[in-house]
C-alpha cells in the first residue's frame, strides 16, 4: 500500500489537473501578453487592457463586411451599454500593411469611441486562437474570458448584451 | 515523485490556448469549368495550434495535415507534421523566443515573416529572437534564422538562404514622458537592417553571398493629421527575378491622413523598383519571400469585386497612389435621416516605373542595366480603381448599401486571365439590402452586375459581363443559410456562359463552427454568414470546421 501511496497521489493530482485546465472551454482563462499599439501609437498590453468593468474583445478588419456591420451595431447602443454596464469595446484590426492605414480613417470616419488597436502581423489573433474574423470576446472585470462568438448576424449583439449585463449583476 | 507531482500541477495552472482548423473536400469532374476530380476524390486539410503560457514561460506548436492538400494550396504540401514549434521566455524588459516565429519590421518593405493559411502562404523564421525593451517606447529586436519554404512529407522544409536581422524603435513621446508631456506632436522614428546569406551558385557569375536591405521610418502625428513614412535601400542581389543584375533596388511608402469623429481622409504614395528580396536568390512566385510588398488599393469584400480582377503588386517595380474618404452625415440632418448616412469614396492608380538607360551601357560588366528614380512613373497603366459607396440605415429593420467600382488592370503585365487582352476596364455595381425580420432572423441580398468594356475591334474583352446575386438568411446566434449565383451571362463563347451557384448552410456555437457548401466557387475572397476567407475554384462539397479554445 505504501508504494501505492505516490501513484494515488498523482492520480489526484491529474484528476485536479484535469479539473482546472480541461474542465470548462473558457471559464478562468486569461488574455496572453501581446504587445499592440492603438492609432495613436501608444503601446498596449493586451493582458492588461487598463479598463475597470467588463471588457469586449472584437477582431475585425476593413475588409470584413461582417465585422463591420457588428461594430456599427453596438455603436449605435454603445453609450447606453457603457452607462448601463461600465464595458469597454477594444477593436483588434488584423488588416496587414496593405490595409492597416485605412484603419484610422475607417474607424473615425465611422465616429466610433472604441479603443482600436492594431494586429498587422497577426500576433495577438494568434495567441487567442483566432482562425477567422470577426470573432468576439467577453472579459469579465478581472480579465477572465467568460464568452466567445466567431460570427456575425444581426442579433448577436442582443445576446452579447445579456452576458454583458450577468456580468454587472455579479 | 511529489516533486514531479507540483511540477504538473504547476503546469496546469498556466494559461492554454489554441484553435483547431479542418477543411474537407469531395470534389466533382466539371468539365465546362475546367475542375477535374482529383484521383482521391477527397481532399482533407487540418491544422491545431496549442499555445501556452505560464507566468514569463511560453511555448507553442502546430500540427498541420494534408492528406492530401485542398485545391488551390500548393502541391508540394504533402503529410502530417509538426509545423510550428517554439520556446521562450519573456518579461517586462526582455522577450527571447527559440524555434519559430513570426515578425514584422516597419511596414514590412525589409522583413516580414507571416501566415496566411486561406492561401498556402507561411514564410515563418526558424531560429532565434530577442526582443529588448530598456524603457517604454524604445525597442530593440534582433533576429537570426531559416525562412520556412515548404512542407513535404510531414516535415518543414527550409529555404537556402540564413537570415540575419536588427530592428529599433523609438516612440519619443513615451521615452520623454515628463519632459515633452506638453509638446503637441508625436513621434516616432524607426531603422531596420535585414542581411541574408546564401552561397554562390553560379558557374558564371560572381554573386554577392551577403545582400543586406535597410532603411528607416518616421512617424508624425499633430491633433488630427498624422504623416509616416519608411524608405528601404537594398543591395546588389542579382535574383531569378530581376534576370540577375546588379541594380540595386529600393522601396518607399508616405502616408498622410487627417481624420475626426465622422471624417476621414488619407493619402498614399508607394514607389518601388527591383525590391523582390528572397532568402533564395532561384525561387520565384511567393516563394521565400523575406520582404512584405502590398498592392496600394483597397481590398474589396463584394465577390466580382473581389474576385475577378484582383491586382498583385509588381515586385520588379511599380509606383502607386491611393486616395480614400470616408464620411458620416449627422443623424437627424436632412441628408443623415434618423439612422445616419456613410459615403466612402476610394481611388489608387499604378504605373510602370521609368528605367533609365543613358549613359549607361547594358552589356558591360557591371551588369548595372539602367537607374530606376524615387517616385518617376511612366505612362504605363498596371492598375486604376474608382469606387463609391453610400450606405444608410433607413429604418430599424433595413440597411441599404449602394456602390459603384470602375476597375481597369493591364492583364499583360498583373496576369488575372488567359483570355483577355491588354487593358481590361470594368464597370461594377452592387446593390445589397439587409432586413431585420425580428430580434433574430435578419435577411439580406446583394445583387452585382458587371460590365466589361470592349476592346477598340469591337470584340468583347476577356469573359464579358458577369451577374451574381445573394440571398442569406441568419438567425442569431446559431444558424445561417445562403444562396449564391454567378452568371457569366456575357463570354464571347456561348458555350461558356455559365452558371455558378453555391448553397452553404452553417452552424456556430460560441467558438465552434462548422460549415457544409455544395456548389461552383470561383476563386476569391468569399464572406458567408458572418466569415471572410479565400476560397479556391472547384465544384463539389467543402465541410469545414472551426474551433478556438
Amino acid at each position: 500500500m505504501k508504494r501505492l501511496l505516490p501513484l494515488v497521489f498523482i492520480f489526484f493530482h491529474f484528476h485536479f489537473l484535469g479539473q482546472q485546465a480541461f474542465s470548462d472551454t473558457t471559464s478562468g482563462k486569461k488574455v496572453p501578453s501581446v504587445s499592440l499599439k492603438d492609432l495613436n501609437g501608444k503601446t498596449y498590453n493586451t493582458s492588461n487592457l487598463g479598463f475597470s468593468g467588463p471588457v469586449v474583445i472584437s477582431f475585425w478588419a476593413t475588409w470584413c463586411a461582417p465585422c463591420k456591420k457588428e461594430l456599427m451595431a453596438i455603436h449605435e447602443v454603445y453609450e447606453a451599454w457603457q452607462a448601463e454596464t461600465g464595458m469597454n469595446l477594444v477593436a483588434v484590426s488584423i488588416d496587414d500593411e496593405k490595409t492597416k492605414r485605412d484603419v484610422i480613417t475607417y474607424a473615425n470616419g465611422k465616429a466610433w469611441d472604441y479603443t482600436v488597436l492594431l494586429d498587422p502581423n497577426g500576433d495577438f489573433k494568434r495567441s487567442m486562437g483566432v482562425n477567422n474574423v470577426p470573432h468576439t470576446f467577453l472579459l469579465d472585470k478581472h480579465g477572465n474570458i467568460v464568452y466567445t462568438h466567431n460570427n456575425y448576424a444581426p442579433g448577436d449583439e442582443d445576446i452579447l448584451f445579456s452576458e454583458i449585463k450577468k456580468l454587472s449583476i455579479e | 515523485m511529489l516533486v514531479v507531482c507540483n511540477a504538473v500541477l504547476s503546469w496546469s495552472q498556466g494559461n492554454f490556448t489554441g484553435n483547431i482548423e479542418s477543411t474537407f473536400q469531395y470534389l466533382n469532374d466539371d468539365p465546362v469549368i475546367n475542375a477535374l476530380q482529383p484521383p482521391t476524390k477527397g481532399l482533407i486539410n487540418s491544422y491545431m495550434n496549442v499555445f501556452y503560457t505560464n507566468g514569463g514561460f511560453k511555448a507553442g506548436m502546430r500540427m498541420e495535415s494534408y492528406l492530401p492538400r485542398i485545391q488551390g494550396y500548393p502541391n508540394r504540401f504533402d503529410g502530417t507534421g509538426i509545423g510550428y514549434r517554439y520556446l521562450g521566455y519573456v518579461n517586462d524588459k526582455v522577450d527571447v523566443t527559440l524555434g519559430h516565429f513570426y515578425e514584422q519590421f516597419g511596414t514590412g518593405l525589409a522583413f516580414r515573416a507571416y501566415e496566411d493559411r486561406a492561401l498556402g502562404y507561411d514564410n515563418v523564421v526558424d531560429g532565434a529572437r530577442i526582443i529588448f525593451k530598456p524603457v517604454s517606447g524604445f525597442q530593440i529586436k534582433g533576429v537570426y534564422g531559416k525562412q520556412r519554404l515548404t512542407f513535404n512529407g510531414g516535415q518543414v522544409i527550409n529555404s537556402a538562404g540564413i537570415i540575419r536581422a536588427l530592428d529599433a524603435d523609438f516612440n519619443l513621446k513615451e521615452v520623454c514622458q515628463k519632459r515633452l508631456a506638453s509638446f503637441p506632436v508625436d513621434v516616432a522614428v524607426g531603422a531596420s537592417f535585414v542581411s541574408k546569406y546564401q552561397p554562390d551558385d553560379d558557374d558564371a557569375l560572381v554573386l554577392p553571398e551577403n545582400v543586406g536591405a535597410y532603411g528607416g521610418r518616421m512617424k508624425l502625428q499633430y491633433k488630427n493629421f498624422t504623416l509616416d513614412g519608411e524608405y528601404i535601400l537594398k543591395e546588389q542581389d542579382p535574383s531569378l527575378d530581376n534576370g540577375k543584375i546588379y541594380n540595386k533596388g529600393h522601396a518607399a511608402v508616405v502616408n498622410f491622413g487627417y481624420s475626426k469623429k465622422g471624417l476621414g481622409f488619407s493619402l498614399s504614395a508607394k514607389s518601388a523598383d527591383n525590391m523582390s528580396y528572397r532568402s533564395d536568390r532561384n525561387k520565384e512566385l511567393q516563394d521565400a519571400f523575406i520582404n512584405f510588398l502590398p498592392a496600394l488599393n483597397k481590398t474589396h469584400t463584394y465577390n466580382l469585386v473581389a474576385t475577378l480582377y484582383p491586382y498583385a503588386t509588381q515586385p520588379l517595380g511599380e509606383i502607386a497612389y491611393q486616395a480614400d474618404f470616408i464620411y458620416t452625415v449627422k443623424k437627424g440632418s436632412a441628408w443623415g435621416g434618423k439612422y445616419g448616412t456613410t459615403i466612402g469614396i476610394n481611388a489608387s492608380t499604378t504605373y510602370r516605373p521609368v528605367q533609365h538607360t543613358s549613359g549607361i551601357d547594358v552589356n558591360d560588366s557591371s551588369r548595372v542595366t539602367y537607374e530606376a528614380r524615387l517616385f518617376d512613373k511612366s505612362d504605363s497603366l498596371y492598375w486604376r480603381d474608382i469606387n463609391f459607396s453610400i450606405t444608410r440605415k433607413l429604418n430599424k429593420s433595413l440597411l441599404l448599401v449602394l456602390s459603384y467600382f470602375n476597375i481597369t488592370i493591364n492583364n499583360d503585365v498583373a496576369k488575372v486571365s488567359n483570355d483577355a487582352t491588354g487593358i481590361i476596364s470594368s464597370h461594377i455595381g452592387v446593390v445589397e439590402a439587409s432586413y431585420k425580420i425580428n430580434a433574430k432572423h435578419n435577411i439580406r441580398m446583394e445583387l452585382q452586375g458587371m460590365f466589361v468594356n470592349k476592346l477598340s475591334n469591337g470584340n468583347i474583352n476577356d469573359k464579358g459581363n458577369w451577374a451574381t446575386a445573394l440571398i442569406e438568411y441568419t438567425v442569431a446566434p446559431n444558424y445561417f443559410v445562403s444562396f449564391l449565383n454567378q452568371y457569366n451571362y456575357g463570354n464571347p463563347d456561348t458555350d461558356k456562359r455559365v452558371n455558378y451557384p453555391n448553397v452553404t448552410c452553417g452552424y456556430i456555437h460560441e467558438s465552434t463552427r462548422v460549415m457544409l457548401s455544395y456548389g461552383r466557387q470561383r476563386a476569391g475572397l468569399f464572406c458567408v454568414g458572418g466569415v471572410c476567407r479565400f476560397v479556391p475554384a472547384n465544384n463539389g462539397l467543402t465541410l469545414s470546421f472551426t474551433q478556438s479554445f
